[in-house]
């Protein structure tokens, strides 16, 4: 798939939001799209989508997204940052999307299923009373139970728990061969495991467009042993949270990360940098990659 | 086609689970069995009796009911989910924007055609359980009425929606419209610009183009063929325009008003930002 962006600016009164963006996305590129509040980002996204007007030019694939929509968006797959408040129940979401997009609400409830989330339990539930996470795996699912060309995610692994991201990147990892990518997100910290390229805006300009070391399988895991000092209730509560198991009187830890999922673990782990007397990471290879070993003592 | 009738679907089963859908419906339901409780098919008031009766009283009531709930419901449908957020999400699915604007008319409009024809049709069943004779052509007539005032008010609703950017603005407009739609009827403001001796082709001129009136012009007309009950104005109404002519005007032309408000609703919303 072939995006190209050409001049695009857009302004809301008098606030310039986007500003004579040229970008071009190829096949295989996974996007990092980062950037402060009101930088750009969901604007930039919208535009793509055909949900605003604007000056300049997108297409994908040689189509403009406004005035082919529906072949454009067949190929898109969207989850947004901020769950619509839809009373529709999930049951009939999920028909809806699939109705529209062509594809089978089967697809759509396995995807949910591996995430973890049991649709039998809440198909009749509306959405806007599921939870955070609930609502962030079921668009997921929505999303990646379709044939697209092109996923486009705003801070998608924000309300997931571990077991669920580590899914979800395996998931990514399986289209990653047919599928550009444009993740979003605040912080770069948070999505650079899944990117190959990085795109910065700030004020509606690019600041930053440059390609990556794209050596993180997205199906890697991690085998973790961390030793503590000493044992500690808040420690113990946050990486329960991670599926990691205690010996020694809660002084040693031992459990699995996805490796995409290292970043952001160790930036969890420095919030008990006192904490910590020993880290030992081993990434368990399911595609033949080199070990990756870190140790601090 | 299928996307459609995905998005009517969609807005019929909203509609059905929202608050507002159980209080008109109950609204409806219980003006029908609050006539027949009154008494009003046993008394002969004007030359009306029996289910006619019943008839011309709820269908007058309707036509003051109907559109305020119409269009305060409906304002609220697209500035609503513009407001709420709905729109980033639902419209980056590849549904056309002529499938989800008509699929939301289409489903509304069944949702706000039901429950009134319904009731309607508990009143012409009772008449027959009972063995009074039920005036069909009248019953068809008064059916194809307020189907054409529900779409005209669905029509000015969704324009109304479109073109506001918050649900509160829209309902405040909307309600004006209706406001100003029912002062200029025969009872209010029409009576007064005959009264002041205003040119009589102006008077038509408001009387026809108010679907209001166009409604209860001819819902009266059907009974009472000299419009006895509504004055003077229906007498200059008569005049220049003849009951067939009028009675095909108020079966078509709010319809036709609710149909061209709709299409340049959608004229504006796919030309504006969505979210």
């Amino acid at each position: 798939m072939g995006i190209c962006f050409s001049q695009v600016s857009k302004q809301f009164r008098r606030v310039r939001v986007l500003n004579k963006i040229d970008l071009d996305i190829d096949h295989g590129d996974r996007i990092a799209l980062v950037g402060s509040n009101g930088a750009g980002k969901t604007t930039l996204i919208r535009c793509l989508l055909g949900e605003y007007n604007f000056q300049g030019k997108i297409t994908v694939d040689g189509l403009e997204p406004g005035a082919n929509r529906t072949e454009v968006l067949k190929h898109i797959g969207f989850v947004p940052q901020l769950s619509p408040p839809l009373k529709m129940p999930v049951g009939q979401l999920i028909k809806f999307a699939a109705g529209v997009c062509e594809s089978k609400p089967e697809r759509m409830v396995e995807i949910c299923s591996q995430l973890g989330l049991d649709i039998k339990q809440i198909r009749h539930r509306p959405f806007n009373k599921l939870s955070g996470g609930q609502k962030q795996k079921l668009l997921i699912s929505i999303a990646l139970g379709r044939d697209t060309n092109l996923l486009v995610l705003d801070e998608p692994a924000a309300n997931l728990d571990p077991e669920a991201r580590h899914t979800f990147f395996q998931l990514l990892a399986e289209k990653q061969q047919h599928t550009a990518m444009i993740i979003s997100s605040h912080r770069l910290d948070e999505v650079a495991a899944l990117v190959n390229r990085v795109v910065e805006l700030d004020q509606g300009d690019i600041v930053l467009n440059d390609h990556v070391a794209d050596q993180i399988n997205l199906n890697s895991v991690l085998a973790c042993r961390l030793r503590l000092n000493r044992s500690s209730s808040a420690f113990a509560e946050t990486i329960r949270e991670w599926g990691f198991v205690d010996s020694e009187d809660g002084k040693v830890w031992q459990g699995e990360i996805a490796g995409p999922d290292r970043l952001r673990f160790l930036g969890v782990l420095s919030r008990y940098a006192a904490l910590l007397k020993g880290i030992h990471l081993d990434e368990n290879e399911e595609e033949g990659q080199a070990d990756v070993k870190a140790h601090t003592a | 086609m299928k996307h459609l009738l995905l998005a009517a679907k969609t807005d019929i089963s909203e509609s059905l689970r929202s608050r507002w859908f159980m209080v008109y419906t109950l609204v409806f339901g219980g003006l029908i069995v609050a006539l027949f409780m009154s008494g009003l098919t046993e008394s002969r008031v004007m030359g009306f009796s029996g289910l006619s009766r019943v008839l011309v009283t709820y269908l007058q009531i309707t036509m003051a009911i109907l559109p305020v709930f119409v269009l305060i419901t409906t304002v609220r449908s697209v500035a609503g989910d513009r407001e709420a957020g709905v729109f980033e999400y639902m419209l980056s699915l590849p549904v056309s924007l002529f499938a989800w604007f008509w699929g939301k008319m289409l489903g509304r409009f069944v949702v706000v055609f039901l429950p009134v024809a319904l009731a309607m049709f508990v009143a012409v069943g009772w008449g027959i359980a009972k063995g009074i004779e039920i005036p069909w052509t009248q019953v068809i007539y008064y059916t194809g009425f307020l189907l054409s005032l529900a779409g005209c008010f669905l029509g000015i609703g969704m324009l109304i929606s479109t073109l506001a950017r918050t649900s509160d603005v829209a309902t405040g407009i909307a309600f004006i419209v209706w406001l100003g739609l029912l002062l200029f009827m025969d009872l209010i403001l029409l009576g007064m610009l005959i009264r002041q001796g205003m040119p009589s082709e102006t008077v038509i001129a408001v009387a026809l183009f108010n679907p209001m009136q166009v409604f209860r012009t001819a819902a009266m007309m059907l009974f009472d063929p000299q419009l006895v009950l509504l004055g003077q104005s229906a007498y200059v109404i008569l005049d220049n325009f003849g009951k067939t002519g009028y009675i095909l005007w108020a079966l078509f032309y709010p319809i036709g008003l609710g149909t061209l408000c709709a299409w340049i609703g959608y004229q504006v919303f796919k030309r504006s930002d969505l979210p």
